[in-house]
């Protein structure tokens, strides 16, 4: 090729991969800052239904200096909204550091391996492999549901490429797209007694960190986590919690009744219930939670998840003091 | 059938052990077949795996079948097709989050897992299904392919 056609980002672009290193499987912020061994931050956004890139610029403004990475949801609870490959991208190119979220709902292999390189290829360095919630929880539900790969055979395809640099099909890439990869777990639902061969089971596919579904129920976490350090899982990837505010007691009974997999306790409820302030109240509990997931032995950081309240989380975490006064990289820092 | 679905998963061992003594003669029986007249009797054997499995498994005929892998419960069954389940969607009472009549496939698939000689084989990463088997008799390919269906190492590497 014409060396002056080469595209080269411009050097002092904060959303420049970060120099190569060999212990690291992506040239991302996130990945070294777990590495490092600091206790992550990350949150997510919720992509707008718009096709103004300001949008995006806006929600993700609100994370700034308080989280390490921003999950970018795809199609969240199978309802339509701007694709998380293109927010992903926005935010790489300002310097944000992306966790690319790919849901097996709405794509097959296909159009998910074109996905994972064509990110990869504009500066996103994290992927979490989901399932996906089925169309009929969504605001299209006469779709046509995909499901040709699921979380597990998700995080291999990623593994191949990456590391054997190849489509599943055998055809090699040119250059192999350099994401660390993470997946999610609910160790709050049945099988109770089998999540962890679950967790287990999604290491051994690839998952390198995972995010957990929100977890109110301390004592059932600890008892998973305790098998997971026992089966030497914590050694093989970073764990993070999944954290969330409550607006009230109301939100709290609608969540655990609506959406599939949130267990919440009694106990929370009535604490929140008999608060004066019960906005205030759930985000006391949240402070409360992270800290005590940063207590936890094997547990790397903590995903905030605040639907709606996102402009409370910089607050939040500042108030847990979970980062021991860490600032991460925000654009203008 | 749902109920006989279920039956299967929870006498997941009395299963186990009638699968493993017949798939050798089925196998087996299949091979010779192929030899006497080829494929020419290909459409009422995959006709009679449909049957055979439909009743007993809730078989979705997918071609891929790993029912011995997961506790004798088809995962076809699952809204999601998940072949490395569950996903974290499953309510309290273990029903499935889709359709909170039914039974979580893969609750049901864990705990027929645990009853089986060979328990850990739910561990090993399935990959998704080829779907162009879909339709197609898996007894038939089995028996092409070199007959060697036993326990593969725990850690085998993924071959999608």
């Amino acid at each position: 090729m014409n060396a002056e056609l080469e595209f080269h980002p411009p050097v002092d672009n904060p959303g420049s991969p970060l120099p190569e290193n060999d212990s690291h499987v992506s040239q991302g912020r996130f990945e070294q800052v777990l590495r490092a061994g600091h206790f992550a931050v990350t949150s997510e956004i919720a992509p707008p239904d718009s096709a103004d890139a300001d949008q995006v610029y806006q929600r993700a403004q609100l994370f700034d200096g308080a989280c390490d990475a921003i999950n970018a949801t795809d199609g969240s609870g199978a309802n339509c909204h701007m694709s998380s490959v293109a927010v992903c991208a926005l935010l790489s190119h300002v310097g944000y550091s992306p966790i690319l979220q790919i849901s097996c709902r709405d794509k097959n292999r296909i159009a998910i391996q074109g996905d994972v390189l064509g990110a990869a290829a504009m500066g996103v360095c994290n992927v979490l492999a989901l399932t996906g919630d089925d169309v009929s929880a969504g605001d299209h539900p006469e779709a046509k549901p995909v499901f040709d790969l699921d979380s597990i055979s998700l995080l291999s395809t990623i593994r191949i490429m990456r590391d054997e640099s190849r489509f599943l099909s055998g055809r090699k890439l040119d250059k192999a797209p350099k994401v660390f990869a993470g997946s999610t777990i609910n160790p709050f639902v049945p099988p109770i007694e089998n999540r962890v061969r679950q967790l287990q089971k999604k290491i051994n596919a690839g998952a390198e960190f995972i995010q957990t579904q929100y977890c109110f129920d301390m004592p059932a976490l600890k008892s998973m986590m305790q098998q997971a350090v026992d089966l030497g899982l914590t050694e093989r990837a970073f764990i993070l919690a999944g954290v969330g505010t409550l607006a009230s007691a109301n939100t709290a009974r609608w969540l655990r009744t609506n959406v599939p997999g949130v267990h919440i306790p009694d106990h929370i409820i009535e604490r929140l219930e008999g608060a004066k302030n019960q906005k205030a109240e759930g985000q006391k509990i949240c402070v409360e939670l992270m800290q005590e997931c940063k207590q936890i032995e094997g547990i790397s950081g903590v995903h905030v998840m605040a639907y709606r309240q996102e402009k409370y989380v910089a607050e939040i975490v500042k108030e847990s003091g979970v980062l021991d006064g860490r600032k991460p990289w925000a654009p203008g820092y | 059938m749902y109920s006989l679905r279920r039956f299967a998963s929870r006498h997941s061992r009395a299963y186990e052990t009638v699968y493993n003594a017949s798939s050798p003669i089925i196998l087996s029986t299949l091979r010779v077949i192929n030899k006497l007249v080829g494929e020419r009797l290909n459409t009422p054997i995959t006709w009679l795996e449909a049957k055979v499995k439909g009743v007993l498994f809730d078989c979705k005929m997918c071609g891929n079948c790993v029912l011995s892998s997961t506790g004798m419960t088809c995962p076809m069954n699952c809204p999601k097709t998940i072949r490395n389940g569950p996903c974290g969607g499953v309510r309290e009472n273990g029903n499935c989050e889709v359709n909170a009549d039914m039974k979580c496939v893969w609750v049901d698939a864990w705990d027929g897992a645990q009853k089986m000689q060979h328990s850990r084989e739910i561990e090993l990463i399935q990959f998704a299904p080829n779907q162009q088997h879909q339709g197609s008799s898996a007894w038939i390919r089995l028996s092409k392919e070199s007959a060697n269906i036993k326990l593969q190492d725990i850690e085998l590497e993924v071959k999608p």
